[in-house]
């Protein structure tokens, strides 16, 4: 065996990749092996990549140890558990060179010696688990159980903390914590008996975690949908989308249910597609209730014709677009920002919406409470664009926390009384000057009630083909969207404000954008750096644009779509945006933009060299 | 303006109901469909329907896709609350309408267009929701706004106003329900108001899915030689086979026929059918798909309540066993787990 121990140990900065067969079990061992270093104090990320399927074909867990906090994605893999034998070539070619690639020994794999540049070192897991487990599922479950205890050992992670964890998790089933604790030590073991523990990548504890959690985007959005005081969700499953509404009705089961007589606050519909889930969420918001639905791009395509009924019609309605890569079915379990303009436009005719872009689990979570917000005050339909990096991964974020003073604006909403006040109830009149119309509910009084229609109608409710009465309402709802820009949540500045460089981003890009804005700024490139959070844009988009000589629009999709948003619905100058387009389905890293950022100003340096010369 | 908003003169001396209100209060705006559309005669039964129930107006919420037919939640019930949806999808405005808010009466008016060929699905999916509303399916057998072309409930041999014939296979909107498990299917004629307006009002009392097929000739497209949903062929072929009455819970019933059953409602108020085909029995959904199916293959469109059963225990929110009040006004307090349950929470994802 050809053995090259890097000299430069990476304590506490390294990134381990899991390449696993989807369906056996391995999530949890991953998830266990993350834990415990996070329960060390070290930061780190886990990112899935994950197949289309079921059973059987490849996935991959990657978890980023980052004693700097850094949590994108990095590309250098410094070691590999390589436990699917179909994907042995490929792991081993991307190990990083100083790297270590641990495999099951059990058979020979002689594929594996091709490289001399990295550490190749075999546990006989199969063997292990087949002496000491029955029957075939559960030995290859444990055989992943397994390699968590021999990754301890080489990643230095101490015992108790995996042991507490692994007690945690099986709390309510004594059973399976002995079995587990056994393959563990099988693995823990064995490695410490026969192979090079620690390694130079390991975990040395820290204090860095404190306050912190580690959650996905969809539980947290999930949740932030309970706090926000959604009684119906409506939905049709989609990848990645579901775990966003099996994690709303999850903790619905746990807080909204009556101990005594079992009765729900909440109601979940699985409808028949993407057109109803959308159709049941405007129904219901319509009614006085705040409904939402979780869905990826290919359901928005589905739901435009309703979207534009609720735009037009003013209807609330909450949207979680949970992204992933486009066009058509795509590849759906890979990540991408590529519905941004499906979204500010959808649906035919002259139509804009308000959309709000989380870039994390902590903003998903905090973010639902304003979109049910805003959705209510301006009496339209809010896109929260989240994506699968978001949605379905595991990110270190502080503690989710809640305010107990929060109550919802449920907007322009008469009440009987104040109805009964009024000579005459009209629906679409601009009685504030905000553009924001008065609204009210079916149930309380005659005097209220009113013929809801996305055909043309007047400001009075009325059915019209009447021109002026018909551009009259189409004009003033651009009022009420120049109304949305003042109540969205502001772009977020990183940097001082004052160099001559900009980056913009938004969403899950955010991770990746500030490391790269540290590494330019080591490199001797100052940047400020804007993270967009709303459509409509509010002044301070224009504002750093306009102070920026360039500014470098990084996104993750291929047309450079919020470039697009940003030289339509701003007074940016196009020339000066530059696009950074990252699209191939993976999350971002800081080097690609980097590496971006650095080509570019390059090339307009020798271009100012070269005009010079002539 | 091109909208007409209808005069609202009382007379003193129209009868009121319970409420004191008259027939008149059940009104809406004026309708702008052709004169002698079979539309306006459901949308009276409707206007009769409802005063005869006493139903508070603003109790009603009126929903609907596109289509002639779906204009006419404009003409009844002004007090109520309307929805005109998109094409076929007023079923999944009225799921959410009706989840957030249990308490109110749904009825919803759709057109064979709306609901058998774009809106199929939803009607599918709202009849297994078990969705308590009231569906009304004014069904002319041809699209009206588009200028005639045939809708998914033409007869087979049925002929278009320029002579051409339907070959394809109707979809007859009681059996689709009947295969479904609906719990109330009835089919009524525009032009038979006696009939229509008790199966209106049982409709609307029904605790769940109640669909009533109301065969409605569309006199612009749909209403000559050849047609055989014009009003001469529909007049020649219906069929009724029960008769039914409504009882509301306060009325005691006088007279009992021979020939009577009598089928309890939710509310306590009572239906009566006197069937005028002795062989057929409403209680019984498999012998009522058969009788069905039998005298369409006679040409012949039964008419009457066709099927009732309870089906409460399984109506949407008792599914779910959602509050007894509506989701939409559980106060905010008892939503949100607040603070502490929030910290509590965060120990699992530490």
């Amino acid at each position: 065996m050809t053995t090259t121990i890097s000299a430069m140990g990476q304590t506490n900065d390294f990134v381990v990749r899991f390449a696993n067969v989807n369906g056996t079990g391995s999530a949890s061992a991953n998830n266990l092996i993350m834990k415990s270093m996070f329960r060390m104090g070290v930061p780190v990320t886990g990112k899935n990549y994950f197949p289309s399927n079921i059973q059987g074909l490849p996935t991959w867990y990657e978890i980023r140890v980052s004693k700097a906090g850094y949590l994108a994605r990095r590309e250098q893999v410094n070691v590999t558990v390589a436990m699917n034998v179909e994907t042995y070539a490929r792991d081993v070619q991307e190990v990083a060179p100083g790297g270590f690639l641990i495999y099951d020994s059990t058979w020979p794999r002689n594929a594996l010696l091709s490289r001399d540049d990295i550490t190749v070192l075999g546990v006989p897991f199969a063997r292990l688990c087949n002496e000491n487990f029955d029957g075939v599922r559960n030995r290859i479950l444990m055989k992943n159980i397994c390699y968590a205890g021999a990754m301890a050992a080489l990643f230095d992670i101490d015992f108790e903390v995996i042991r507490s964890l692994v007690t945690e998790q099986y709390a309510a089933k004594p059973k399976l914590v002995d079995a587990n604790m056994k393959a563990i030590e099988l693995g823990y073991a064995y490695a410490k008996a026969h192979l090079p523990c620690p390694l130079p990548y390991r975990i040395e504890r820290m204090n860095s975690t404190v306050g912190q959690v580690l959650i996905d985007g969809n539980t947290a959005a999930g949740l932030g949908c309970v706090y926000a005081g959604a009684t119906v969700g409506a939905w049709y499953p989609i990848t990645p989308s579901t775990s966003l509404m099996d994690a709303y009705k999850g903790f619905c089961e746990r807080f909204r249910v009556d101990p005594v007589t079992k009765e729900r606050k909440f109601i979940v519909l699985q409808a028949e597609d993407e057109l109803a889930a959308v159709g049941m969420v405007i129904g219901a918001s319509w009614n006085g209730a705040r409904a939402f639905t979780p869905t990826s791009g290919p359901g928005i395509s589905l739901m435009n014709e309703f979207i534009g009924l609720a735009y037009y019609a003013e209807v609330p309605a909450v949207l979680f677009n949970v992204q992933r890569v486009g066009p058509s079915t795509g590849m759906p379990t890979r990540t991408q920002q590529c519905d941004v303009l499906l979204c500010a436009y959808a649906s035919h005719g002259d139509t804009r919406h308000v959309i709000l872009f989380p870039a994390n689990p902590t903003e998903c979570f905090n973010l639902a409470p304003v979109a049910f917000d805003l959705a209510e005050r301006l009496q339209t339909p809010v896109f929260v664009l989240s994506d699968l990096d978001i949605g379905m991964n595991d990110w270190m974020v502080p503690e989710l926390t809640w305010d107990d003073r929060y109550t919802p604006d449920r907007g322009k909403v008469l009440s009987k009384e104040e109805i009964e006040a009024l000579p005459k109830f009209h629906r679409y009149l601009d009685v504030d000057g905000d553009g924001i119309p008065y609204r009210t509910l079916p149930g309380i009084t005659p005097k209220g009630a009113y013929f809801t229609r996305g055909s043309g109608h007047n400001k009075f409710g009325v059915y019209t083909e009447d021109s002026a009465e018909y551009q009259e309402v189409l004009d003033r709802l651009v009022h009420k969207f120049n109304t949305a820009k003042n109540l969205v949540p502001p772009a977020v500045l990183r940097g001082p404000g004052h160099h001559a460089t900009g980056l913009l981003a938004y969403g899950s890009s955010d991770e990746a954008v500030k490391e790269a804005q540290d590494q330019l700024a080591a490199a001797g490139i100052d940047t400020d750096y804007l993270r967009v959070r709303a459509f409509p844009f509010g002044a301070e988009v224009d504002a750093f644009i306009e102070s920026h000589a360039v500014v470098y629009v990084i996104e993750q999709n291929r047309d450079g779509q919020l470039r697009s948003l940003l030289v339509l619905e701003t007074n940016a100058e196009k020339r000066k945006l530059i696009p950074i387009l990252h699209y191939d389905g993976m999350p971002m890293t800081a080097r690609f933009v980097n590496d971006a950022v650095l080509a570019h100003v390059q090339t307009t340096a020798t271009h100012s060299t070269a005009s010079r010369g002539h | 303006m091109t909208s007409i908003t209808k005069p609202k003169v009382a007379h003193p001396s129209l009868p009121r109901n319970e409420l004191g209100l008259t027939r008149r209060d059940y009104e809406g705006g004026m309708s702008t469909l052709c004169a002698g559309c079979g539309h306006d005669s459901i949308t009276a039964a409707i206007v009769e329907a409802a005063w005869g129930l006493s139903l508070r107006p603003e109790k009603l919420v009126k929903l609907s896709g596109i289509g002639c037919s779906s204009k006419t939640t404009a003409y009844f019930v002004g007090g109520a609350h309307g929805f005109n949806s998109v094409h076929g999808r007023m079923p999944s405005v009225a799921t959410g309408a009706n989840a957030a808010n249990r308490q109110l009466n749904y009825i919803g008016i759709s057109g064979d267009g709306d609901s058998l060929s774009i809106g199929l699905g939803q009607l599918v999916h709202a009849i297994r929701r078990n969705l308590n509303m009231l569906y009304i399916i004014e069904n002319n057998g041809v699209y009206g706004l588009t200028k005639g072309q045939f809708s998914a409930a033409a007869d087979i041999g049925s002929q278009s106003k320029k002579g051409e014939a339907n070959l394809q296979t109707p979809i007859d909107p009681t059996l689709l329900a009947l295969s479904l498990g609906a719990g109330f299917v009835a089919r009524g004629f525009s032009g038979d108001k006696k009939q229509l307006v008790p199966l209106i009002q049982a409709g609307l009392r029904h605790p769940g899915f109640a669909i009533i097929d109301v065969l409605s000739p569309c006199v612009t497209f749909n209403d000559h030689e050849g047609s055989t949903k014009s009003y001469q062929y529909t007049r020649d072929h219906y069929h009724p086979a029960v008769a039914a009455d409504f009882v509301p819970k306060a009325q005691a019933i006088e007279v009992t026929y021979d020939d009577e059953t009598v089928v309890a409602l939710h509310d306590g108020s009572q239906l009566r059918l006197r069937k005028l085909d002795p062989t057929f029995d409403t209680t019984d959904r498999v012998a009522a798909y058969r009788y069905i199916a039998a005298k369409l293959n006679e040409g012949e469109h039964v008419t009457g309540l066709i099927h009732a059963s309870s089906t409460e225990d399984h109506e949407l929110h008792t599914q779910n066993r959602s509050v007894a009040q509506g989701l939409n006004s559980v106060p905010y307090s008892e939503l949100s787990p607040g603070s502490a349950a929030l910290s509590k929470l965060m120990a699992r994802y530490r």
